[in-house]
C-alpha cells in the first residue's frame, strides 16, 4: 500500500514539477521594440535602417568586480543603440578556460567574450577592421603585440603585471626593514623566513601555481624561455635555480604546500595572504581590488619590486582581452560595440574603477583616476606602473605567445611533480620539454 | 486513524487513479492504432524502441565513434575533421622502455593512472568488502535496533561523492580536527592532502567510508537468506562457530559476494568524482586515476588530445568488459 | 533501568552477556560514531565565523567574539580583555587596529582613547550559532537555481528511466519476438560501457544535437539504463502470464495490458529502480560537470565543486553551502530509509 503512494506521488510531482520547470531550454527572449533611429556618437560606425532587435551575447569572467565596472558601460551603449540587447554572462574562469574553446569550435559560442588565452582562437576571431569607423584609432591606440595576437579581433581590456604583496604590519612587528630595489630571491627567503619565525605566522613565502608567475622569477634568473625558433627551451640555468629556490620552500615547511599540491590545477597564494598567515606572496596586479576589499583594514600591505637576478628584476606581462568570434551573426554591432569600449572615456571608466593599468595608449598617457582614496591601492598601482618598464622583451612576448598555455598549465603540473618529489629536477624539465614540444606539435 | 485522514488518503488515491487512467487512455489512442495497424507482433518492438533509441544514439554510436578518435589525430573536436593516424595513438600510450616505472614511458602520465589505479582499486575493493563482511555478519545476529544501525552505516552512501570529499578535506586540513587532536597528543602535525603517501591511503579510506553501507546491505540481505536451520543442525552435531562460519556462511554467501566483488570492481576502476574533489587528482599526480586522465586529455587541458583520451578509453572498456564478463558468468551459474 | 539491562542482554537467545555481544556493540557503537561524526562535525563548524575557522586547535562549539555597540561610534566595537603589565585585566571595545597598537575605548566611561599593544588582547567570545555564513553563502552561490535544476534533472529523469526502462523490460519479458536475445544482449553489454568509457564522443553527440549547457543533456543520455532493465525483467517474469492472456482474450489493447496490468504489478521492482535513479541522478557529478558550463543551469554537485573551486580558502561559506547540499538527500533519507535499505537488499540478491 505504502510503495504505492510512493510511486503515484512522485509520478504526479513529477509531472507537475516538470510542467512548472524554468524554461532551461529556452533563449533569453530578444525584446522586440520598434526600431528607433539611434543618437550616434560622432566616431560610431553608421547604422542601418530599419534595425530588427539583435542581442549579443558576451561571454564574461571576473578577478574582483570587472563585472560591476562594464555593465553601466554596457547599459550606456544599449540606451545609445536600443535595438541591440548586450547580454554579459558572467562565469567562473574555469568555464572560459575549459569550456569556451570547445563551444567556439562545436559553434555553440558567444558573440564576445573576455579571454586570456589568445592562442587558443587562432583564426576564430572577427577582424574588426572592415567594421569599425575609425580602424587606425583602434590599430593605433593598443600594443601591436596583442593586437596581432588576437587577429585584429578584439583589444586588451586590462593590462597586468606580475610582483609580490608583502605583509607590511608582520615586517613592522619583527622589526625588519622592508628591502626595496635589487633583493634577490634567495634574500627574500631569508628575510621572510625571520619575519614569520619573529610573528610566529606560519607560512613565510609562496608564488602562485602557474607557469606565468614562475616565468617572471626564473627570467630575473637568467633564463630565457623562447628560444630562436619560437618554441620554448625550459632547461635553462635561470629555470632551474628559481625551481631549486621553490623546493627550498617546500623542504623547509615555509610555503603552504596546498597551493602547489592541492586540488585546484590553477591556484594563488593571495587567499592565504589575504588571511594574515602567509607573509609574501608572489602573484599579480590583477589581485589589488580583492587584496583592498578582503583585507581592509585588518593588516598594512605593500607590492614590492621584482626581485632582482641575473637576468634582471621582471615580471610578466598579461592581461585579458574583449574578443568577437569570427562566427557571429552581428558583425556589424560588434564592432559598434567594440568601438564604443576602445573609446578613451569609456575604456578609463573601466580601468579607473576595476583599478586595473591601462592598456589603451590614449588613456594611459591621460593618467587614470583611479576610484579609490585606499592609500594602500594606490601605492601598489604606482609600484605596478613602476614594474612596467623593467619588463624584459620576453616577459612581454611571453603572454601572447600563441602556445603560451601550453607552457603555462603544462609547467604548473610538472613542476608540482618536483615539488611534491615524485620527480626530480632532471626528470620534470625533460617532461616538461616533452610536453611543450608534444602540445606545439598537436597544435600545428 | 482519525476518519478524515483516512478519507482525505482515499479521495487522494481515487484522485491520483483517475489521473493515472486518463493519460493512459488518451496514450492508448496513439498506441493502439498502431496495434491494429501494425498488428500485435510489431507491438515487442514498439516497446523496446524508447529504450533502444537512447541507447543507440548515446551509448552504441559514441562507442562507435570512440575507435574513429582513437585511430584518428589532429586537434579538431569535429571527426570529420580528423585525419587518420592508424595506431598511433596506442603506439604513443603504449610506447615504454620499462612498463614498471612511468618515467622511461612517452605518455609517463597514463601509466601513473593506471598504476594508480590498480593500487587503488585493488586495496579499496578488499578493505570495503571486507569491513562490509564484518558489518554484515554482526548485523545478521540478534541485536537489538538494527535497523537504526543498519541505516547508520547506510547513510553515507547517499552524500554525494562532492559533499564526501568537501567534509573529509575540512576534517582532513591541516589546520582540520584529526590535526588537532593529534597535536593535543603531542604529535605533530601531518600534512594529510599534500603528502603523496597520505593522499593515495585517505583516498581508499574515505571511499570505503562512502560507500561500505551499499554493500553491507547486500551481503546483510545474503546472510539472512541462509536457513537458520542449517546452525542449528551444525551446533547439535558439536560445531563451533568458526566452522559453522567456513562450512555453512561462507559456501552459502559465495555467489553474494562474488556479485559483491565484481560490481565495487568495476565501480573502483571508474573513481573519478570524489577524487577529483578531495585532491584533484595532487599532490603532483599521486591521486591521477584513469577517468581523470581521460577527463584531462579530452576536456580539461588546454592542449586537448581526443585521439588519447579515446583510445585511453578503450583500454579502459577492455579491463571492464573482462570484469563484466566474469559477473554475467557467475550469475549464470547460480540461474 | 531494568529495561537498559533487559535490552543489553537480550543477545544471542542466551540471558548472559556474550563477549561476542560486547564486541559487537562496541563496533556497531563505533560505526555510529565514524559514520555520523563527521556529518556533525561538518555542521558544526558550518557555524563558525571565518575567523573562528582559521584557529588551530579547532573548537568543539561555534564562538564569536561579542561587541559593544557605544553612542559616539557608528559600528559595533568588538570587546577584548585586556592584560596589563601590571598584571590587571580590563575589558575594552576596540575603535581600530594601526600596526602594533591597536585604539581602545572603555565601554562604561568611552571619553578617552586608551593604547594597548596588540599582544595585550585576547578577544571576549561566546557560543554563537549564527547564520551568516550561510545567508553570505547563499548570496554568491545561488542555491534556490541549483537545487531547482537538481530536482528537475532527478525527477524527470526518474520518470522518464521509469517509462523507458519499464517498456523495455515489459517487451522482453513477456513476448517471444525476433531479435529478442540479441537485444537483450546487446543493452546487458552497456553494463561494460559506462558514460566515463564515451564521454568524447557523448559530448560531441550532445552538442550536435544543441543540447549542451541544457538540462536535457543531463536527463536523456543516462535514462537507458541496463540495470534498470535487468532488474524489471528479473521482476516481471514472474508475473503470470494467465493475467495477460486473459486480459487479451477481452480485448484490451497491449499497452493497457502494460499500464494497467503490469506496471501496477511491478511496483515493487519499479519503486526501487526510482530509488536507485534518484540517487545517481541527484549525485550525478562527471557528466554535468562536461555538459554545462552556463551557471544558470548547475545542478547542486557542480555548482559546490565550482564554489569550492572560487573560493578557495573561504571554509566558512565552503562548509554552509555543503550542508545546504546534503540536506535534501538527509531528510528524503529520513522519511523513506526503510524502503531505501529493503529495496536495495532484495536487488541485490537478484
Amino acid at each position: 500500500m505504502k510503495i504505492k503512494y510512493l510511486v503515484v506521488v512522485l509520478i504526479m510531482a513529477a509531472v507537475i514539477l516538470a510542467g512548472c520547470a524554468p524554461a532551461a531550454t529556452e533563449v533569453p527572449v530578444v525584446p522586440t521594440e520598434k526600431p528607433v533611429v539611434p543618437t550616434k556618437a560622432p566616431t560610431m560606425a553608421p547604422t542601418e535602417a530599419p534595425m530588427e532587435p539583435v542581442e549579443l551575447r558576451f561571454e564574461y569572467y571576473a578577478d574582483g568586480i570587472e563585472a560591476d565596472v562594464i555593465q553601466p558601460l554596457l547599459d550606456k551603449f544599449m540606451e545609445a543603440y536600443p535595438y541591440i540587447t548586450v547580454v554579459l554572462d558572467v562565469v567562473p574562469y574555469k568555464t572560459i578556460d575549459e569550456q569556451l574553446p570547445v563551444q567556439v569550435e562545436s559553434g555553440e559560442g558567444p558573440d564576445l567574450a573576455r579571454i586570456t588565452n589568445f592562442g587558443a582562437y587562432k583564426g576564430k576571431l572577427l577582424d574588426l577592421r572592415p567594421y569599425l569607423a575609425d580602424a587606425a584609432y583602434f590599430e593605433a591606440n593598443f600594443p601591436a603585440p596583442v593586437l596581432t595576437a588576437v587577429g585584429f579581433g578584439g583589444y586588451p581590456d586590462t593590462f597586468t603585471v606580475t610582483g609580490p604583496y608583502v605583509n607590511k604590519t608582520l615586517f613592522d612587528q619583527a622589526g625588519i626593514t622592508i628591502p626595496g630595489e635589487g633583493t634577490t630571491w634567495a634574500e627574500w627567503t631569508d628575510l621572510t623566513k625571520q619575519v614569520a619565525e619573529a610573528t610566529q605566522v606560519q607560512y613565510a613565502i609562496s608564488i602562485d601555481r602557474t607557469g606565468h608567475r614562475f616565468a617572471g622569477p626564473a627570467m630575473s634568473m637568467g633564463a630565457t624561455l623562447i628560444n630562436a625558433d619560437n618554441g620554448f627551451t625550459v632547461d635553462t640555468p635561470g629555470f632551474r635555480a628559481f625551481a631549486e629556490v621553490v623546493k627550498g620552500w617546500f623542504d623547509e615547511g615555509i610555503t603552504p604546500a596546498e597551493v602547489w599540491l592541492g586540488a585546484e590545477p590553477v591556484n594563488s597564494c593571495i587567499s592565504t595572504f589575504k588571511s594574515g598567515q602567509l607573509v609574501m606572496c608572489m602573484s599579480g596586479s590583477w589581485q589589488i581590488n580583492g587584496v583592498a576589499n578582503d583585507v581592509g583594514d585588518s593588516f598594512d600591505w605593500v607590492v614590492v619590486p621584482n626581485p632582482t637576478g641575473a637576468g634582471g628584476s621582471t615580471g610578466i606581462a598579461g592581461g585579458s582581452a574583449v574578443v568577437a568570434f569570427a562566427d557571429t551573426e552581428h558583425p556589424e554591432e560588434v564592432a559598434m560595440l567594440v568601438e564604443f569600449l576602445i573609446q578613451p572615456e569609456n575604456y578609463g571608466a573601466f580601468s579607473a574603477g576595476t583599478l586595473a593599468l591601462p592598456a589603451q595608449k590614449e588613456v594611459a598617457q591621460n593618467g587614470v583616476d583611479f576610484n579609490t582614496e585606499n592609500t594602500s591601492v594606490l601605492a601598489a598601482l604606482s609600484a605596478y606602473t613602476a614594474e612596467v618598464p623593467k619588463l624584459t622583451d620576453q616577459a612581454v612576448a611571453l603572454n601572447v605567445h600563441p602556445y603560451a598555455f601550453a607552457y603555462y598549465r603544462n609547467s604548473a603540473n610538472r613542476i608540482a611533480q618536483y615539488l611534491s618529489g615524485e620527480l626530480t629536477l632532471d626528470e620534470m624539465l625533460v617532461n616538461l620539454q616533452a610536453d611543450i614540444d608534444k602540445a606545439i606539435a598537436e597544435a600545428q | 486513524m482519525i476518519p478524515w485522514i483516512t478519507r482525505a488518503r482515499d479521495a487522494i488515491s481515487w484522485f491520483f487513479n483517475w489521473v493515472y487512467d486518463l493519460i493512459i487512455s488518451l496514450t492508448d489512442l496513439f498506441f493502439n492504432t498502431i496495434q491494429r495497424i501494425f498488428g500485435m507482433r510489431s507491438m515487442p518492438y514498439v516497446f523496446v524502441l524508447p529504450n533502444l533509441l537512447i541507447f543507440g544514439i548515446f551509448i552504441l554510436f559514441p562507442m562507435l565513434l570512440n575507435f574513429v578518435y582513437a585511430f584518428t589525430g589532429g586537434s579538431s573536436f569535429s571527426p570529420l575533421d580528423r585525419p587518420g593516424v592508424g595506431t598511433a595513438n596506442f603506439d604513443r600510450l603504449l610506447a615504454c622502455e620499462n612498463f614498471l616505472d612511468p618515467n622511461t614511458c612517452g605518455e609517463d602520465l597514463f601509466w601513473r593512472a593506471v598504476y594508480n589505479t590498480i593500487g587503488y582499486v585493488v586495496f579499496q575493493v578488499a578493505l570495503m568488502v571486507l569491513f562490509a563482511l564484518i558489518t554484515a555478519l554482526i548485523l545478521n545476529r540478534k541485536i537489538k535496533a538494527r535497523g537504526f544501525f543498519r541505516s547508520v552505516f547506510f547513510y553515507p552512501v547517499l552524500l554525494s561523492p562532492i559533499v564526501v570529499a568537501l567534509l573529509w578535506k575540512w576534517i582532513l586540513q591541516e589546520n582540520g580536527l584529526i590535526n588537532g587532536i593529534l597535536t593535543s597528543f603531542g604529535q605533530d602535525k601531518i600534512p594529510f592532502l599534500v603528502n603523496a603517501d597520505w593522499a593515495r591511503i585517505l583516498v581508499i579510506m574515505i571511499s570505503v567510508w562512502a560507500f561500505m553501507g551499499f554493500y553491507t546491505l547486500i551481503l546483510l540481505a545474503g546472510l539472512q537468506s541462509i536457513p537458520a536451520d542449517l546452525y542449528e543442525a551444525a551446533s547439535i552435531d558439536g560445531a563451533n562457530p568458526w566452522q559453522s562460519f567456513s562450512n555453512i556462511t561462507m559456501p552459502l554467501l559465495m555467489p553474494t559476494m562474488i556479485v559483491v566483488l565484481v560490481l565495487s570492481l568495476i565501480r573502483a576502476v571508474q573513481v573519478f568524482d570524489i577524487v577529483f574533489a578531495f585532491t584533484g587528482g595532487g599532490p603532483g599526480t599521486a591521486t591521477l586515476f584513469l577517468v581523470q586522465y581521460i577527463y584531462n586529455y579530452g576536456f580539461s587541458s588546454p592542449n586537448k588530445q581526443f585521439g588519447i583520451a579515446a583510445a585511453a578509453s578503450l583500454l579502459m572498456a577492455g579491463v571492464l568488459i573482462v570484469l563484466t564478463v566474469v559477473q554475467l558468468a557467475v550469475r549464470k551459474e547460480e540461474n | 533501568m531494568a529495561k537498559i539491562l533487559g535490552f543489553l542482554r537480550r543477545t544471542k537467545g542466551h540471558k548472559k552477556l556474550d563477549i561476542t555481544d560486547v564486541i559487537s556493540y562496541l563496533y556497531l557503537g563505533m560505526g555510529v560514531i565514524v559514520m555520523f561524526g563527521p556529518v556533525i562535525w561538518l555542521i558544526l563548524s558550518s557555524f563558525k565565523t571565518s575567523g573562528e575557522i582559521v584557529k588551530f586547535p579547532p573548537r568543539l562549539l561555534p564562538y564569536r567574539q561579542d561587541t559593544v555597540t557605544l553612542p559616539d561610534y557608528e559600528d559595533p566595537l568588538p570587546l577584548y580583555k585586556i592584560t596589563f603589565e601590571d598584571g590587571t585585566t580590563q575589558i575594552l571595545a576596540q575603535v581600530r587596529r594601526i600596526g602594533l597598537e591597536a585604539q581602545m575605548v572603555d565601554p562604561e566611561n568611552p571619553t578617552g582613547i586608551i593604547k594597548v599593544n596588540i599582544n595585550q588582547r585576547q578577544p571576549v567570545e561566546s557560543v554563537y550559532f549564527g547564520l551568516e555564513n550561510y545567508i553570505e553563502g547563499v548570496e554568491s552561490f545561488d542555491f534556490g537555481k541549483y537545487l531547482l535544476n537538481s530536482m528537475v534533472v532527478t525527477v524527470v529523469a526518474t520518470l522518464l528511466t521509469l517509462l523507458v526502462n519499464s517498456m523495455a523490460a515489459f517487451a522482453l519479458s513477456k513476448y517471444k519476438f525476433r531479435g529478442r536475445q540479441t537485444i537483450f544482449m546487446v543493452m546487458i553489454s552497456t553494463l561494460m560501457v559506462p558514460l566515463s568509457v564515451v564521454l568524447v564522443p557523448v559530448y560531441l553527440v550532445i552538442t550536435n544535437v544543441g543540447w549542451s549547457n541544457n538540462l536535457l543533456g543531463i536527463i536523456i543520455p543516462a535514462a537507458a539504463t541496463p540495470t534498470g532493465v535487468f532488474l524489471l525483467r528479473q521482476y516481471m517474469l514472474t508475473i503470470p502470464d494467465d493475467l495477460i492472456d486473459a486480459a487479451r482474450i477481452d480485448g484490451s489493447s497491449e499497452w493497457r495490458i502494460y499500464a494497467q496490468i503490469i506496471l501496477p504489478l511491478a511496483k515493487p521492482a519499479l519503486a526501487v529502480l526510482t530509488i536507485f535513479s534518484v540517487m545517481w541522478r541527484w549525485n550525478d557529478f562527471l557528466w554535468p560537470l562536461i555538459v554545462l558550463s552556463r551557471s544558470e543551469f548547475f545542478t547542486l554537485q557542480v555548482g559546490l565543486a565550482s564554489f569550492q573551486g572560487e573560493l578557495n580558502v573561504q571554509w566558512n561559506l565552503i562548509l554552509a553551502m555543503t550542508v545546504l547540499t546534503l540536506l535534501p538527500i538527509t531528510m528524503v533519507f529520513a522519511f523513506l530509509e526503510k524502503y531505501i535499505t529493503t529495496g536495495i537488499a532484495t536487488t541485490g540478491m537478484k
